[in-house]
């Protein structure tokens, strides 16, 4: 049935999805079994997400599909499994810009794709970056922005986040950022959406 | 200067009207202006965006800028003082027009503030509002329409817009909401009940802030007066934005739904979705029509969003977002008005679709951000006038010599044979004054026909 369950959720059956989970819970399935069919449509969707074949709408139906779908298996777990994160990130839309979305899709891609992540929300003034990262000694910062408001803000975080720790690598993205703009921020990448960001990550991991 | 059309207006066909326009919107007379560099700048730059527009090649390429917060930047001003203070924000926008070779007019982010303050906006937050003076206008994310209320939009948009939306988003104007209906007036017996229909204290306190929200804007219209005295009466710089509207997805999308909601609309309920966005046109087009109408510039610019590559796919593209984009686009140039569509991110894989979709030959245009130019001009530039393409981070971070290459590409690539324009590809809030002169003085050098 986990089959099942991975197509109703590739194939936006959004009904037919849910069901199935609380139907593989009730025959007796782990909630492991259920979350990992979960893990495997959102791949699929991720592969056509990289090569044109599905867009904004199908992530957003599919991050909806997962909330329910964790909503049911939670009262199924025991104890908690702990799972090994690929790495810490700190997500945020920079200081001036209050823009969320784009953000939300790269923060609920990267979590799925086994990252840990602190979403710093939207607007975000350098000194929230500079603690984030060292309060959870995250390694990778993720700065969104939308507008060409975006662009000093994001120069002055990176300039940030990097004194405090030389290490941290720091991609950049958004409606109006691009390769010249990741030069003069001085971040490490440029994702030009999402899975973007994810690939850029998994490389940095 | 709003428009006073002939009395055959409703048998011209829709090239009459848009030449009626056009020359109406080029005409000297009846204009403020005052000196004889004035009359040779708007004569010129009159016939040049013309030329484009008609496919035509003009004397040389008609060179643009869309402007946000930089107008304000540049002259030492700030965002804040462009929505709260008249006299700083005419100020800075004459610095900046003396200041650089510009073909039209440049507005920048002058917006009236207290109109936003006295309505109690709720759907954008502004600078020397709810954001610092530093910081630039945004629209503020939300679901301004649950999904349930689908039917109650689709079978009255107007009775909607003003009852249930205005109310959401417009703190003042709370008291709509219970402002009865007009039907009333259809018999002498019904009008008292229909009278009594507005006691509500709400009520009466959202007309009072509707009509002191007018005076802050004909006050904002004397200070674009002002300034129009010296950018148009001295300096000759014709307007090219007289209207604004959007693609019905866009209006449900953008506002409505939010970008959430509208995405799983879009398979939970996708008739409602259709049905909704078909509801709006006639509402789309006559928010072109009639600001162009008023404004006298026979131009509405549509700023289209969700319909982006990686938005959606090429058949949602087609299914729910082009045919009332299209319909719409018709309906405005159906009436001489062109439509003039700001095509942010990228469309390379709309192109073919629009391009294939029979719209009217040389009555819109299209400022493109992301996309190819070479596609847009070979699939495009037999029917409609394009431009735009310069990268706002360029203007930001790049070089004189790198944004003059850039230019210089673009008008290769685009300025044969005519019907094309130079244009960012975003709005500028960030520049350097040095690229954005290069900019100016490569097209202006380079863009020349004959």
């Amino acid at each position: 049935m986990s089959q099942q369950l991975i197509n109703a959720i590739t194939e936006m059956q959004e009904e037919e999805a849910v069901a199935l989970a609380q139907q593989m819970l009730d025959e007796g399935a782990s909630p492991s079994a259920v979350l990992e069919a979960c893990k495997q449509a959102m791949d699929v969707i991720g592969q056509r997400f990289e090569k044109g074949e599905c867009f904004i709408p199908e992530l957003i139906l599919a991050g909806e599909m997962l909330s329910q779908v964790a909503k049911i298996v939670k009262p199924h777990i025991q104890q908690e499994t702990v799972e090994q994160k690929l790495g810490k990130v700190v997500v945020g839309t920079v200081a001036g810009d209050i823009h969320d979305i784009a953000k939300d899709i790269v923060v609920f891609m990267l979590d799925i794709n086994g990252f840990e992540v602190t979403d710093l929300g939207v607007d975000v003034p350098v000194a929230k970056f500079v603690e984030a990262v060292k309060a959870t000694g995250a390694k990778i910062v993720g700065l969104s922005g939308f507008l060409t408001l975006a662009y000093d803000p994001m120069k002055e975080t990176t300039a940030a986040v990097k004194a405090l720790d030389p290490e941290v690598k720091v991609m950049v993205g958004g409606g109006q950022i691009d390769e010249q703009i990741r030069e003069y921020t001085g971040a490490d990448a440029y994702g030009k959406d999402a899975m973007a960001a994810v690939a850029i990550a998994k490389g940095w991991a | 200067m709003a428009n006073t059309f002939p009395d055959n207006w409703n048998k011209l066909t829709p090239e009459q009207k848009l030449d009626w326009r056009l020359a109406a919107w080029a005409a000297i007379e009846g204009k403020p202006l005052n000196t004889p560099q004035a009359v040779a700048n708007f004569t010129a730059a009159t016939r040049r965006y013309i030329d484009v527009l008609k496919l035509r090649e003009p004397d040389r390429v008609p060179r643009t800028l869309i402007l946000g917060d930089y107008v304000a930047h540049y002259a030492g001003s700030n965002p804040g003082e462009f929505f709260y203070d008249y006299p700083k924000a005419i100020e800075a926008t004459i610095k900046f027009c003396k200041d650089f070779d510009l073909d039209y007019g440049a507005g920048g982010n002058f917006m009236p503030g207290k109109l936003f303050d006295r309505l109690g906006y709720r759907l954008y937050r502004w600078p020397g509002g709810a954001l610092a003076p530093t910081q630039g206008f945004q629209f503020v994310e939300g679901e301004y329409m649950t999904a349930d209320e689908y039917d109650a939009l689709i079978a009255d948009p107007e009775s909607f817009a003003m009852r249930v939306y205005t109310p959401r988003v417009m703190g003042a104007l709370g008291g709509l909401g219970m402002v009865p209906s007009f039907f009333g007036t259809v018999e002498l017996p019904f009008v008292p009940f229909m009278l009594a229909g507005f006691s509500a204290p709400p009520t009466h306190e959202a007309f009072k802030a509707l009509l002191e929200a007018n005076q802050i804007v004909l006050e904002w219209f004397g200070a674009n007066a002002q300034l129009g005295a010296v950018t148009l009466g001295e300096m000759g710089l014709p307007g090219t934005m007289g209207g604004f509207s959007k693609a019905p997805f866009d209006y449900l999308g953008d506002s409505l739904r939010g970008t959430r909601g509208i995405m799983m609309d879009m398979y939970r309920r996708p008739a409602k979705v259709l049905a909704a966005v078909e509801r709006l046109v006639p509402m789309a087009i006559q928010m072109g029509v009639g600001a162009a109408n008023g404004s006298g510039t026979p131009f509405a610019m549509l700023p289209l969003h969700k319909g982006a590559d990686g938005f959606m796919s090429n058949a949602d593209f087609k299914k729910f977002y082009w045919p009332t984009l299209k319909a719409t686009i018709e309906g405005i140039a159906q009436e001489g008005v062109v439509p003039m569509m700001f095509v942010e991110g990228g469309y390379n894989q709309r192109l073919d679709i629009i391009a294939e979709s029979g719209l009217p030959k040389a009555a819109t245009m299209w400022i493109f951000d992301q996309t190819d130019m070479a596609q847009a001009k070979a699939k495009f530039g037999s029917w409609a006038c394009i431009g735009g393409n310069v990268p706002a981070s360029l203007f930001k971070a790049g070089t004189p010599e790198q944004i003059s290459d850039y230019v210089k590409k673009l008008v290769d690539t685009c300025a044969p044979g005519g019907g094309f324009f130079l244009s960012p590809g975003a709005v500028l809030d960030q520049a350097k004054a040095e690229n954005v002169h290069a900019y100016l003085k490569t097209a202006k050098e380079l863009g020349v026909y004959r």
